[in-house]
């Protein structure tokens, strides 16, 4: 176990408030001064089931979940009953004590309610306990709570054992506490807090050595996820209009957009469906508002038509992505990285985008101010893609990240002044979509604009946008809307990458990745580094237009290349083959689709297997493919 | 302050103004119905002195999708179904548009159903037009929501096993708050409901019977029709829902016996419009969302007072 960091997890059912409690804990650890970083893991049920949150906290940076974890607060049942109907939600058998244990680190610490577990129910965790070297403390926390009136404020009684037992101070938590109750539950709280505190403290001489790491920050902390980036990177871009429809894990970035735009002078829709969702935001962005919808794998399926009307009609269209575990509704609540063929290629004909997908919090905020502009500046959808994993993750960012200005600009509309002077045909209208000129992009009229009258339309058009069948027309129209790709390409060259590469440049052995798998992978191989490998990897977040001449830099040298991914059929790698058909046999994949992210030492022992030559079989969840050792 | 030349430009309009200088390529069928609707919609603009460039026409997949081209204004020809969310949104960033939505039946009743449905629960300041022609006009003639039971087509070989949808009472129980009926063969009357219908502030839905002399030869919409209105034989009360509801339950049915009832069928004058009742609930700025981006004071704020931070 190392001791300079702490993977605590609280485990227990949906409706025990592992979330609430896991999220206060994480603000009490920030506030300490720690870097932190949650990981959800939860079933799609509202009662009952199996839920945990792991949070993280380190002096240094945190980029993933890290390896299994060191403290166990195991709370509640991982059912619930419903008293009044006898109805029993989730598996009685399912105790978040045992469901755990198997990836609880050697030393590690176990917090358990004796309240609610019965003997029977710990068995003969005792002789576990002396094999892998964790430490026992068995507390009532039922008792203390009842205490003072509720049995639900078992988890603060559990923060307070958990505060005690690592010797950190109450006071970030107590303040917390303070800041989201008030009255009598807040009176309540506080005293089951330190009396569990107290209790612990009188109760147990503590075992083990592993104390809350120390450090300062030197200025201002924000705790956010991936889904707070994007919301807050669409308002700092000026977005006033969203539409939706829930659907996990999209809901996240629904929800936090529809809290702030309307408090911010914007409309926010819940709507009837995806398809009116997209249709929604195709029509507020025509009149002249900056727009964003999105969904999940299933809504977003909904919406393919919607995107190639964007395309076809130059509608700026900024959409959200977030993938779970497909096909069809698949595992609703788990994480999964297989939607990008789909992603890329939604829709019917020639049809292109611009696709990011943010490795972590900072991209999150960052690619969506990009697509934003992109997509005003060059009218055509821009989408964000990104993953269960990173709609529950928090993590801290300097404030000043945030510093930056905001940008309201609608991209390339015209002013009703500048509108007299373009072209327009012999009736009139402006020719919006004419395809001479210096520009492939021409500048949008709004509805309402003198002199901009225009016919927007899916089907093939002249210049100012009557339907057209005539052939060159057609040509002309077609490679103008191709082209804008190649604008982007070039825009986007300009700016600095957001691909990143890590490790030594000349080693033979590379990692590649995309989206949320970046952290894990570069902690893997800053470990492997440390251990004596030469490694590098490279994270891909610009996923159309893929920066390709990046990518064959990168893999000029190398002899072996291992694509990591959360899917089962290698997506990313089928795309890079496709872009670079002679790397057939140097890339190969390593692929878990079991629902849960990367850990390191998954990447870890992948590699040792891959680099030792000798084939073999990785022992976890997850999958080499081609088989290690088979190059053919 | 209105940042948008066009609207309330108070010059006068004819239908002229809606008229393309250049010559659409031509997709209607001589003596198709739809013309009838092009020419009622421009007569009502002209009627209300509506500046073409202040209005957004948002249509449907099908012949009656076409109308766009044919009407000189800004324009949406969108995807088959879907004109209603494209409309409504436009109208909810700027609500001094003037926006009208328009498409077939089978673009309406059929795969744009559950759209139309809460569009008109929601009561969008906006106008919905049917072009009811009682089948698939551009996919050639296959049976459409509204085809009378046992209408036969190449897709229905035996006859459609179905009983019609009835718009109207759709739309009441839906919730519109303007609801009529209007044919063709009535340009007169049509075009008053049209103008009535743009006026209306809330969701006003016109259907509108249109022949379509290529695949619906023994269409009901040939026959002369009644203005419910006019007839001493209906005399009902227009503002109530009870009354509107049964006088729709009697002549829905009496069109596919060759009887055509035409007229307004309910209005429902004081409900808040969806931007009103949103507006009501700070959920929605009084002033169109679109001015913001036009307001050079505007400080644009943004905010993360709701994130936790620390030092
Ligand atoms: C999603 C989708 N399905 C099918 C079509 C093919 N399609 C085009 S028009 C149409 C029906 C048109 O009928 P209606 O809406 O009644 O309009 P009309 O042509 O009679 O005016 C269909 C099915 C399409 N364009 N899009
Ligand atoms: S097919 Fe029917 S609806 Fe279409 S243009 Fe011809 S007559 Fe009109």
């Amino acid at each position: 176990m190392t001791q300079d960091e702490l993977i605590w997890r609280i485990a227990g059912g949906s409706g025990d408030g592992i979330d609430s409690t896991s999220q206060n804990f994480t603000k009490a650890l920030m506030r300490y001064g720690l870097h932190v970083y949650t990981h959800r893991h939860y079933p799609s049920r509202i009662r009952g089931g199996h839920t945990y949150v792991e949070v993280r906290a380190s002096e240094e940076p945190v980029t993933s979940r890290g390896d299994g974890f060191n403290v166990l607060l195991a709370l509640g049942d991982s059912f619930a009953r419903n008293p009044s109907e006898g109805a029993v939600y989730g598996d009685e058998k399912t105790k978040p004590l045992f469901e755990n244990l198997d990836e609880l680190n050697e030393g590690g610490l176990i917090i358990y309610d004796t309240g609610v577990l019965e003997d029977e129910d710990v068995g003969d965790l005792e002789t576990q306990a002396r094999e892998n070297d964790w430490h026992l403390y068995p507390i009532d926390l039922r008792a203390i709570a009842r205490e003072h009136g509720r049995d639900v404020m078992r988890n603060t009684a559990g923060v307070g054992a958990t505060a005690a037992l690592l010797d950190m101070p109450l006071d970030p938590i107590q303040e917390l506490m303070s800041e989201a109750m008030g009255g009598d539950i807040l009176d309540a709280n506080l005293a089951v807090l330190s009396d569990a505190y107290e209790h612990t403290n009188a109760e147990f001489e503590a075992t083990h050595d592993l104390r809350i790491p120390k450090h300062d920050h030197d200025e201002e902390q924000v705790l956010l996820s991936a889904s707070h980036g994007i919301s807050y990177g669409a308002i700092d871009e000026g977005c006033r209009f969203v539409s939706g429809y829930p659907m996990t894990p999209w809901t996240d970035v629904f929800t936090i957009l529809k809290r702030e735009i309307e408090d911010l002078g914007g409309v926010a829709e819940q709507v009837e469906d995806e398809i009116a969702a997209s249709m929604m935001a195709i029509g507020a962005s025509h009149a002249g508002a900056k727009a964003l919808t999105g969904s999940s794998g299933g809504g977003f399926s909904l919406m393919s038509e919607s995107i190639g009307l964007a395309e076809m009609t130059e509608t700026p269209l900024v959409m959200v992505e977030a993938q779970r575990a497909g096909p069809s509704t698949g595992m609703p609540t788990k994480t999964e990285q297989s939607d990008l063929e789909f992603v890329l290629s939604t829709s019917q004909g020639d049809s292109s985008r611009v696709v990011f997908a943010p490795g972590n919090v900072r991209e999150s905020y960052e690619q969506t101010r990009l697509a934003f502009e992109l997509a005003y500046k060059y009218q055509l959808p821009a989408i964000v893609l990104y993953d269960d994993m990173l709609t529950g993750e928090f993590r801290n960012l300097p404030r000043s990240f945030f510093d930056r200005e905001a940008n309201p600009d609608l991209g390339s509309v015209a002013t009703e002044a500048e509108l007299e002077d373009l072209p327009h045909d012999v009736g009139g209208r402006y020719e919006r979509f004419r395809t001479e000129g210096d520009t492939d992009v021409n500048p949008r009229s709004l509805p309402g604009m003198r002199n901009g009258r225009f016919l927007a339309t899916g089907n093939e058009h002249w210049p100012d946008g009557q339907i057209a069948e005539d052939t060159a027309n057609r040509i002309k129209q077609m490679n103008r809307r191709v082209s804008k790709v190649e604008v982007v390409r070039d825009a986007l060259a300009e700016q600095a990458s957001p691909d990143t590469v890590v490790g030594d440049e000349d080693a033979d052995f590379a990692l590649l990745t995309w989206g949320s798998q970046k952290g894990v992978v570069e902690e893997a191989v800053r470990r492997l580094t440390e251990s004596g490998h030469s490694i590098k990897a490279l994270s891909v977040s610009q996923m159309a237009p893929l920066r390709t001449e990046e990518i064959a830099d990168f893999l000029a040298g190398v002899e072996e290349a291992l694509v990591v991914e959360m899917n089962a059929t290698g997506q990313f790698k089928g795309l890079l083959q496709k872009e670079f058909g002679d790397y057939g046999d140097v890339l190969s994949s390593l692929l878990k689709y079991n629902g849960d992210p990367f850990e390191p030492a998954e990447i870890i022992e992948a590699v040792e297997i891959k680099q030792s030559g000798e084939g073999g079989d990785t022992s976890s969840e997850t999958t080499l493919r081609p088989p290690a050792g088979d190059r053919s | 302050m209105n940042q948008f030349d066009a609207i309330d430009s108070g010059e006068e309009v004819t239908s002229d103004d809606y008229t393309p200088e250049i010559e659409p390529q031509a997709t209607w069928c001589p003596g198709c119905g739809d013309y009838s609707v092009l020419k009622a919609l421009k007569g009502a603009m002209s009627d209300l002195g509506r500046d073409p460039e202040e209005v957004l026409l948002v249509t449907g997949i099908g012949c009656s999708g076409k109308l766009n081209s044919y009407f000189d204004s800004y324009g949406f020809h969108a995807i088959h179904g879907r004109t209603l969310p494209l409309g409504r949104a436009a109208k909810m960033v700027n609500e001094d548009l003037e926006v009208v939505a328009a498409g077939g039946d089978g673009d309406g009743y059929g795969i744009g159903g559950n759209h139309f449905t809460h569009t008109a629960r929601e009561n969008h300041d906006m106008t919905y037009i049917v072009f009811n022609n009682e089948v698939f006009g551009l996919t050639k003639g296959q049976s459409s929501p509204t085809s009378p039971k046992g209408h036969k087509s190449k897709t229905q070989l035996r006859g459609v096993a179905k009983d019609p949808v009835r718009p109207m009472s759709l739309a009441l129980s839906a919730g519109a708050s303007f609801i009529a009926r209007t044919a063709a063969t009535n340009p007169k009357q049509a075009q008053e409901i049209l103008v009535e219908a743009i006026e209306h502030d809330g969701f006003a839905h016109v259907d509108f019977l249109t022949q379509c002399p290529t695949w619906n030869k023994d269409g009901a919409q040939y026959v002369p029709y009644i203005d419910v209105q006019e007839s001493d034989e209906y005399d009902f009360d227009v503002t109530d829902r009870r009354e509107a509801a049964e006088m729709m339950h009697e002549t829905e049915q009496a069109l596919y016996d060759g009887k055509v009832l035409t007229g307004r069928y309910y209005v429902e004058k004081d409900r808040r419009t969806y931007q009103e009742e949103k507006q009501a609930r700070d959920e929605m700025p009084e002033s169109p969302v679109v001015g913001q981006y036009f307001d050079e004071e505007k400080e644009w704020e943004r905010s993360y007072d709701r994130l936790d931070r620390h030092t």
